[in-house]
């Protein structure tokens, strides 16, 4: 009885987001509109990117600018698992399931291996601050990308194509869902605090018992681990994994994305993550300036607003949900999470 | 031997060429409260890094409990139970002052990242504790009204009532206050020192004060350690510490004479 509340405490967001979600795909397919699906998914998997990298350049406070190396790990991984299982069905389940299912267990070793990257990558990095740290993962990003283009066995420049359809909006909308909830929950908590403790001053933060180059690491390998499964959903969507979808220019999107929302705020990661995905599309016609107005948008944000649309605020902290206490605020988060 | 809570035998810090703390011993046990004393750049500071954690010592061993924690870092340190305050305040600006204090109460947590994401059972338990106690260190700093307030935007005596909290939150054997009234008025200084002295006897925690103000810091503390270019010049109690004729020299001297404007040359001559 104690287990079952407690599975139902932690799975809370998820049981209300899932139902949502398989409701919303199946209109969306009754409507039959692909176009929409890759747009939503690509919106889904901006918000995963930018609030993982929140838990580490905001709420941490080290600025990372690595983040599509890790995506890139968990793009190949997946891609290299769900291509080795493309033939095998397993018997007793229709042939959908059992390919989900599968899919299921690419995502968690896409996880797993940028997890992985984000141990090998934080530890020597992580004793440097600022400037340097940016350097240095920045560094560390592209060496993976080169890495992985320079391996016959990943495709090279090419990279690996004809991936099997995978990704669907359920799997997005769950992901984005888990990203925040687990932003939002560590956020809460002591081990959350203890983040901030670093951010707001290392050496204080070190002398009150927090472990800080333990606490980086680890918030490191949670971002990385979150890169790696939208890295996973998109190439598994637009079934194409190459290195070019994952040069540093991809990581400067994110870090826009969380400095315009605001560094340290989850709400301002996802609008931003929504926002400008869905601007970037109305652009698409003038490609070429894409970059020009990314600049425009930031210079113009930190002269008007440079703590970032929501600053450090969050949804939750309104006065409006004030009241339900922190308990309840989970569900908060699955509304911000569900809309993809 | 074992039952001092802090023993520092021998402890020497080098920068380079210089001898910023030399051949420093220090023994205290529970229940102490010890004053640190001496000029500007005696090296009273150095010698709390180097008890704390923040510089390795060159040469020399500190022990807490009975056990040695030269090159541990910091954290490890705090986790052994030696908590400190800072001369320039260092508090988590930006988040509250409960959030500050239950920081400090994360040092004793036994909860992970793995609890914290999944909201384990243990994790609630964790988070009704740590709040608990975050209050009731609040409450004894005479802070549960400033709670929720941000604790950059709380007044400088506060500010530095609740750094004292924040120390006392990871549970401390020996607290190490550096400077706690700098920048305090008298009337301040004396309410400080009374407060200090009720933390000793509520928590029977030994307690080591930094201090420039020779008066307050003879009135509050039964032992006093004199500090000079990094030399101790004088141990003992505050009537042994004030008759040393080294100490008079070195710092009471100019103190002393100021403070009854004695033999303190007038600038041009003007008188």
């Amino acid at each position: 009885m104690v287990l079952l509340r407690q599975l139902l405490r932690s799975f809370l967001p998820f049981l209300v987001g899932l139902p949502l979600l398989f409701g919303f795909q199946a209109a969306l397919q009754a409507a039959g509109s692909q176009a929409y699906t890759l747009l939503l998914t690509t919106v889904g998997v901006n918000i995963i990117l930018a609030v993982s990298l929140n838990v580490v350049n905001g709420a941490t406070g080290q600025f990372s600018l690595g983040h599509a190396g890790f995506m890139a790990v968990g793009a190949y991984t997946a891609a290299k698992i769900t291509l080795a299982l493309a033939g095998i069905k397993l018997s007793f389940l229709p042939e959908v399931l059992s390919d989900q299912i599968f899919f299921a267990l690419a995502l968690a070793a896409a996880m797993a291996m940028a997890g992985l990257a984000g141990v090998l990558v934080g530890l020597p990095s992580l004793r440097l601050r600022g400037d340097y740290l940016a350097i240095v993962t920045l560094g560390f990003g592209e060496i993976i990308r080169s890495v992985i283009e320079n391996m016959p066995s990943l495709g090279q420049a090419t990279g690996l194509s004809g991936l099997p359809l995978r990704t669907n909006l359920v799997w997005v909308g769950v992901s984005a869902l888990a990203t925040v909830v687990m932003a939002r929950r560590l956020s809460v908590s002591t081990q959350g605090r203890a983040l901030f403790a670093i951010r707001e001053d290392e050496v204080a933060a070190e002398a009150m018992g927090v472990d800080t180059t333990g606490y980086k690491v680890r918030a490191f390998v949670i971002s990385a681990a979150y890169a790696g499964l939208a890295g996973a959903l998109i190439s598994h969507a637009i079934l194409l994994a190459t290195p070019r979808m994952f040069t540093f220019v991809r990581s400067i999107e994110v870090v826009v994305m969380i400095v315009l929302g605001g560094l340290g705020s989850i709400t301002g990661s996802v609008i931003s993550a929504v926002l400008l995905t869905l601007g970037l599309e109305a652009l698409r016609e003038f490609q070429a300036y894409r970059m020009v107005v990314y600049a425009l948008l930031l210079i113009v944000l930190m002269l008007l607003r440079p703590q970032g649309i929501f600053g450090t605020h969050e949804l939750w902290d309104l006065k409006l949900f004030k009241k339900r206490g922190a308990a309840k605020a989970a569900p908060g988060g699955a509304g911000a999470g569900g809309a993809p | 031997m074992s039952d001092a809570t802090l023993e520092v035998a021998g402890v020497t810090m080098r920068f380079g060429g210089l001898k910023a703390l030399a051949d420093f011993n220090l023994t205290m046990r529970p229940g102490e409260l010890v004053g640190l004393i001496g000029p500007n750049g005696a090296g009273k500071t150095t010698a709390f890094n180097a008890i704390t954690g923040v510089y390795q010592p060159s040469e020399g061993d500190v022990r807490v409990c009975g056990e040695r924690v030269n090159g541990r870092r910091p954290h490890q340190i705090c986790a052994r139970g030696v908590a400190r305050t800072f001369q320039n305040i260092r508090l988590f600006r930006e988040l509250t002052a409960l959030d500050n204090v239950r920081v400090a109460c994360h040092a004793r947590a036994t909860s992970g990242f793995f609890d914290a994401l999944f909201l384990t059972g243990r994790h609630q338990v964790e988070e009704a504790r740590i709040l608990e106690r975050a209050e009731s260190y609040l409450e004894v700093m005479g802070l549960a009204h400033r709670r929720d307030e941000v604790s950059r935007n709380l007044p400088y005596g506060e500010q530095r009532r609740l750094e004292i909290a924040r120390a006392l939150a990871t549970g401390p054997k020996l607290l190490c206050l550096d400077e706690p009234a700098a920048g305090m008025n008298a009337a301040e200084k004396i309410e400080l020192m009374e407060l200090i002295r009720s933390i000793r006897d509520r928590f029977g925690i030994a307690i080591l004060v930094i201090e420039h103000d020779m008066r307050l810091v003879m009135g509050v503390s039964e032992r006093l350690l004199v500090l000079d270019h990094g030399v101790t010049i004088a141990a003992g109690s505050p009537a042994e510490v004030r008759a040393n004729p080294r100490v008079i020299e070195a710092y009471l001297g100019d103190a002393y004479l100021e403070e009854k404007h004695l033999a303190v040359p007038a600038p041009g001559g003007s008188t």
